[in-house]
């Protein structure tokens, strides 16, 4: 971390940051969702993974209805009578979880072996990059059926299945950039001026591949929530006592055609704002930080 | 879909005697598609259902799953080991060769050798020692040991024609018939071998897509209304539902619970419902060293019959039928609902959470323990929802529980494994009796018997094993009705399978059809008529 | 060149070969399939004999080596559930699922460059913010959930397009194709759309990601200021350099649009290969599963072959074999 001459990185890209009007409405969504998520025993009248406090009886009751406990029920209550605002915090909290680490540790990984491919090249680029057709050669889903199915139910098992299936994308995105990058003059240079490697790829390749890994990783914590709803749908994903916003929509999935469709709406709206959220922030971060478009 | 309504129209017409009119057709969307045509490739639902329409069998079932005649027309126990089968002399085959006992005994040599079959229908022909054929027209039927259950059993598989297959001179060996070679799977799914005696005849076949039937015009029986029915496999739920709303089929197969009210409010559409003979419950497994329970140092607290008998008074059977199964189910007491073969009447469960903390206590468990209750979450109807649904009652007790759902891929290994100590599963009676589920579930595993394949809780009491003995030999109904009926008063005692509910099959359709509902939950096209104007 | 197509096949061959083993033991590990396809009736000598009938009684490697004995002669193997060769079995459904995923990519591309070309010309338009705004719900939803949404409103309210299916198919090529008939295009454009709902998005957020880049580079100002005509400018110095990455993410997104087919066949009971491959996963359907993978490997190694091979000719900065020529 080389010192800021003037004015502090950080404090140059909020300022950037905060010239979208929207984006900062987006986080600041998006910094209430997290709030919520991280503090959701506060927030919600109900502890839905204890099953305790649930009563069958109580199910499918339409928004509004008051609830045995001294509460009501503002967004109705699922299936099993979860009052469903207190299971749309809680599964906040399981989505969010599963999407934000699962792209982090799929990010490090591809970007690591994305960049050692590129810049390394040769025999080490060949077989990284086979690995990488190897993963990317199986379809992702299947990936993830199979590694759930060898794994088990768990948030922590379908966080490693999410990100054992995107690290490839991150890798060819990596390396893609980088080998067009590392052509250009200003890598040149700093390898003419002996530059250590690990300088020359964090430094100076990497800030440069990061705009379209932006984009990419933007676009897969949304993706990543969407495909563990897509797995809870399928049957392995999260355990359905602890359901994730996408286990709720996909139990909902059910009620759509009989008119119960408060228990896949309203998860079907916070997944929605929780993700256009994410976006927006992801979004004005990529033109923020993209060297060629902040001037 | 103005055509279809056409042909709806005509096929009224000709029911009230109008005489001969354009083609009718009826399109019916099926929840599961059969593995394979071959009749006697795969004993499974969907390959069953696809068979009745084009071959049948000895004996058939009625609606009610009473034995009824079919291919004969009657038959008799000779003595406790002989059986006598006359046969229906007016069948022909669908390439107009007539149908006689040769057919039969070329099919019972032809079950066993099934290449790469997955499930064999052997189960059911292995109570057969020795055929006799004193004309065409009649069977004898030798058994080792005294068999009540063979007309049940030759009810669960169809013939085939032994002139199409090239088998009019194999005997019957019970070490193994002789033949040259016996007919592929692949011949019945390409359509060469699809000649049965059925109402239907086999016409054309796309995997995944559809299976296209038309009407025999040669029945033997009642001919069926349609001259061409078509099944289409729609697997997922809501799709099925959303193709009866827009008109693509006009009746589909066990339309989920939740969409019951809207399709009742839905003026276009009649529902039909049988209780069916699958009953969905939970096993108490008392093996020595628990697999999935914890906060009891190691011990088995389902080894105490208080503790199961608690387990069995938490579960508020009105509850779940309510509300996760929607009203579409019957809490069940025992193995099969009243009226099957075996029930006995006198048998009672009730739910009481006060004297089921009061047992746990006195068990030893005042502060309860903490149990994995595993269930598959895609083979019985709500399978995962019933489950947690137990699991809240469990803790309201206060045995804490957790619900390991999975797919059935997974569920069925694990269980079979023993690795679950309590689980949630179904068990259909295909024969209609008492004896199926007692025999399976309860009864010690003893291998040459075929007792015990589907008891994963390590329970044993010879003494009910005997009495299950006593009952399977004899010959006499209303005798083995009463052993069969003593048993289940054992067997529920023992409270080592918690009967939940029994599900209730639902079949959707267009108005103006009509459809007897089956209790062995088979969607028959020759059974569903247009209602009469 | 030839060298580069060859060591790529050769690389291939042990992509595949890795490949067999992983599913192999996987599956292998999930469980045992006469668990789930048996008979529940059926006594303890039957599950044998029927173990047996599947060669299940064999050690894995065993198994496994019996595999690839036959594999090597072409055939892969006997379906447990269907009683006949899995690759065929494959086959048979791939064209359905061809023309599903075929369609969906036409549908992301036809609509996807020119919306984000627009969206990145004019950012701050509010045709432009709409246009992301869409890309952005297009990422969101899951895909069973909007396929539901579409047949819903398509299908069941307003009635215009079938629920489900394929529809009527005619010939060509000897082979069937739905979107020759008028019935089977109408079964077609749900599940199309469906497919293509996250494909469009992708595109959308490429070709504009793309074009503001491109758009503020020294020869498109340049190309500007020498008064070419806008069409022009878009048309080649714009387009051609967007294309780049669009094509990469589409050759990759094609294997990916084929194997996602899953949900999407599911929800609509398109009866393509992705369906199959779901019944057989859950099955345990061994051989076609490997059988399935197989295919869509190869599929994807040609495609990602022609992608580089494109993508050396759009981009001659970019060589082949590996970079250190």
């Amino acid at each position: 971390m080389s010192a800021a001459r003037e004015e502090s990185p950080l404090r140059r890209l909020a300022r950037d940051f905060a010239r979208s009007r929207v984006a900062v409405v987006g986080l600041a969504v998006l910094v209430l969702v997290m709030l919520a998520a991280v503090f959701a025993q506060l927030v919600a009248p109900q502890d839905p993974y204890d099953l305790a406090q649930l009563d069958i009886m109580d199910s499918l009751q339409p928004p509004g209805t008051a609830g045995g406990a001294g509460w009501t029920y503002w967004l109705g209550t699922d299936d099993q009578g979860r009052d469903l605002w207190s299971a749309i915090v809680f599964g906040l909290r399981t989505s969010l979880e599963v999407g934000i680490l699962a792209t982090l540790i799929a990010l490090a990984v591809g970007v690591a072996v994305g960049m050692l491919a590129a810049y390394a090249g040769g025999a080490v680029d060949g077989a990284i990059m086979r690995l990488v057709d190897i993963q990317l050669s199986f379809p992702a889903i299947l990936i993830a059926l199979i590694l759930l199915a060898l794994l088990g139910k768990g948030v922590d098992k379908v966080i490693v299945a999410l990100a054992a299936v995107q690290w490839a994308y991150y890798a060819r995105t990596v390396r893609g950039s980088a080998l067009v990058e590392r052509r250009k003059e200003y890598v040149e240079a700093a390898r003419c001026l002996a530059l250590p490697h690990s300088r020359i790829m964090l430094r100076h390749l990497l800030p440069n591949c990061l705009p379209p890994l932006i984009v990419v990783a933007t676009v897969q914590v949304a993706h990543a929530i969407a495909l563990e709803a897509t797995l809870s749908f399928l049957g392995v994903g999260v355990p359905v006592t602890e359901p994730s916003l996408g286990m709720l929509i996909a139990s909902g999935y059910g009620f759509m055609l009989s008119g119960n469709y408060w228990v896949s709406l309203f998860p079907g709206v916070a997944l929605l704002v929780v993700i256009v959220a994410i976006n927006l922030v992801g979004d004005r971060l990529r033109d923020v930080l993209n060297p060629r478009l902040s001037h | 879909m103005v055509f279809r309504l056409l042909g709806l129209a005509t096929a009224a017409a000709i029911l009230a005697g109008a005489g001969s009119a354009p083609a009718a057709t009826l399109t019916i969307g099926t929840s599961a598609e059969p593995s394979s045509l071959d009749p006697h490739y795969h004993n499974l639902g969907p390959n069953t259902r696809a068979r009745k329409h084009v071959f049948e069998s000895l004996v058939g079932f009625d609606a009610k799953m009473r034995l009824q005649p079919e291919l004969a027309e009657s038959w008799r126990a000779v003595d406790d080991t002989t059986w006598e089968f006359k046969l229906r002399k007016d069948v022909k085959f669908h390439d107009g060769s007539p149908f006689t006992a040769q057919d039969f005994v070329y099919t019972v040599c032809r079950i066993p050798n099934v290449a790469n079959s997955p499930s064999s229908f052997t189960v059911y022909t292995k109570g057969i020692a020795a055929i006799e054929v004193p004309d065409p027209h009649t069977l004898v039927i030798k058994t080792g040991k005294p068999y009540p259950l063979l007309p049940a059993e030759l009810a669960t598989f169809g013939i085939i024609s032994a002139k199409a297959a090239g088998g009019e001179q194999v005997t019957f060996d019970k070490a193994g018939c002789k033949a040259d070679s016996w007919p592929t799977s692949q011949a019945f799914n390409d359509g060469t071998l699809m000649i049965g005696t059925g109402p239907f005849k086999h016409k054309e076949y796309v995997k995944g897509g559809r299976q296209v039937l038309e009407r025999n015009p040669d029945y033997w029986g009642p001919k069926p209304a349609w001259d061409t029915v078509v099944f289409r496999p729609i697997t997922s739920d809501g799709p099925r539902v959303a193709a009866l709303l827009a008109g693509d089929v006009d009746m589909i197969e066990t339309p989920p619970v939740q969409d019951m009210e809207r399709l009742k409010g839905t003026p276009s559409v009649t529902l039909a419902q049988a209780q069916s003979a699958r009953v969905i419950y939970l096993a108490l497994g008392v093996q020595d060293t628990p697999p999935t329970i914890t906060g009891t140092d190691g011990k088995n607290p389902l080894k105490d019959a208080r503790v199961r008998e608690a387990l069995s008074l938490a579960v508020d059977r009105d509850a779940i039928v309510k509300r996760v199964m929607q009203g579409v189910a019957e809490p069940a007491n025992q193995f099969l609902p009243a009226g099957f073969f075996g029930n006995n009447p006198d048998v009672k469960v009730h739910t009481d959470a006060a004297k089921a903390k009061k047992l746990l206590e006195e068990a030893g468990y005042p502060k309860g323990f903490q149990l994995t209750l595993g269930t598959p979450n895609d083979r019985y109807i709500n399978d995962d929802k019933v489950a947690q649904a137990v699991a809240q009652m469990f803790t309201r007790i206060g045995v804490q529980t957790k619900v390991d759902a999975t797919t059935a891929n997974v569920f069925f290994s694990k269980r079979n494994k023993q690795e679950y100590s309590v689980f949630l599963a179904g068990w259909q009676a295909d024969s209609g009796e008492m004896s199926s589920p007692l025999k399976a579930l309860v009864a010690t595993p003893i291998k040459d018997k075929g007792y015990g394949t589907t008891n994963y809780t390590s329970w044993s009491d010879p003494e009910f094993d005997g009495m299950l003995d006593t009952a399977l030999a004899t010959v006499d109904d209303a005798q083995r009705e009463k052993l069969l009926q003593a048993a289940v008063k054992r067997a529920m005692d023992a409270t080592i399978i918690v009967p939940l509910h029994y599900e209730v099959t639902v079949w959707a359709m267009k108005k103006g059809l009509s459809y007897e509902p089956r209790a062995d939950q088979y969607t028959l096209a020759a059974k569903v008529v247009p209602a009469q104007p | 060149m030839i060298v580069f197509i060859l060591r790529r096949l050769t690389q291939s061959a042990v992509v595949i070969a890795a490949m067999a083993v992983l599913v192999f033991t996987g599956i292998f590990a999930i469980g045992n399939p006469i668990d789930v396809l048996i008979s529940p009736e059926a006594d303890e000598v039957e599950r044998a004999a029927a173990i047996a009938r599947l060669g299940l009684d064999q050690p894995m490697h065993v198994q496994f080596a019996r595999f690839v004995e036959s594999a090597v002669g072409g055939d892969l193997g006997t379906s447990f559930v269907h009683g006949v060769p899995a690759l065929g079995l494959v086959l048979q459904r791939f064209p359905a699922t061809l023309e599903l995923a075929l369609a969906a990519m036409l549908l992301a591309v036809l609509l996807g460059i020119p919306l984000g070309l627009w969206a990145g010309l004019k950012p701050d338009s509010v045709a432009g913010r709409v246009i992301m705004t869409g890309s952005i719900l297009g990422f969101s939803l899951p895909t069973f959930w909007v396929g539901m949404m579409l047949i819903m409103a398509f299908a069941v309210q307003l009635g215009w397009l079938p629920a489900g299916g394929r529809g009527q198919t005619a010939s060509l090529f000897g082979i069937q194709w739905s979107f020759l008939t008028r019935d089977g295009l109408a079964h077609l454009i749900l599940p199309a759309i469906n497919l293509a709902t996250f494909k469009l998005s992708l595109v959308i957020r490429l070709a504009r990601a793309g074009t503001r880049e491109v758009a503020l580079q020294d020869y498109v100002k340049f190309a500007r200021a020498k008064g070419l005509s806008p069409a022009r400018v878009v048309g080649v110095h714009i387009l051609k350099n967007i294309m780049i990455p669009v094509v990469t993410v589409l050759g990759l997104e094609l294997g990916s649009v084929i194997a996602f087919s899953v949900v999407t066949e599911s929800v609509f009971a398109w009866p393509g290969m992705g369906k199959l491959l779901i019944e057989s996963i859950l099955q345990l359907d061994r051989p076609v599963v490997v059988a399935y993978l197989l295919l869509t490997v190869l599929l994807f190694v040609v495609i990602n072959l022609v992608v580089d091979l494109i993508y050396s000719m759009l981009d001659p900065r970019i060589r082949l074999g590996g970079g250190r020529a």
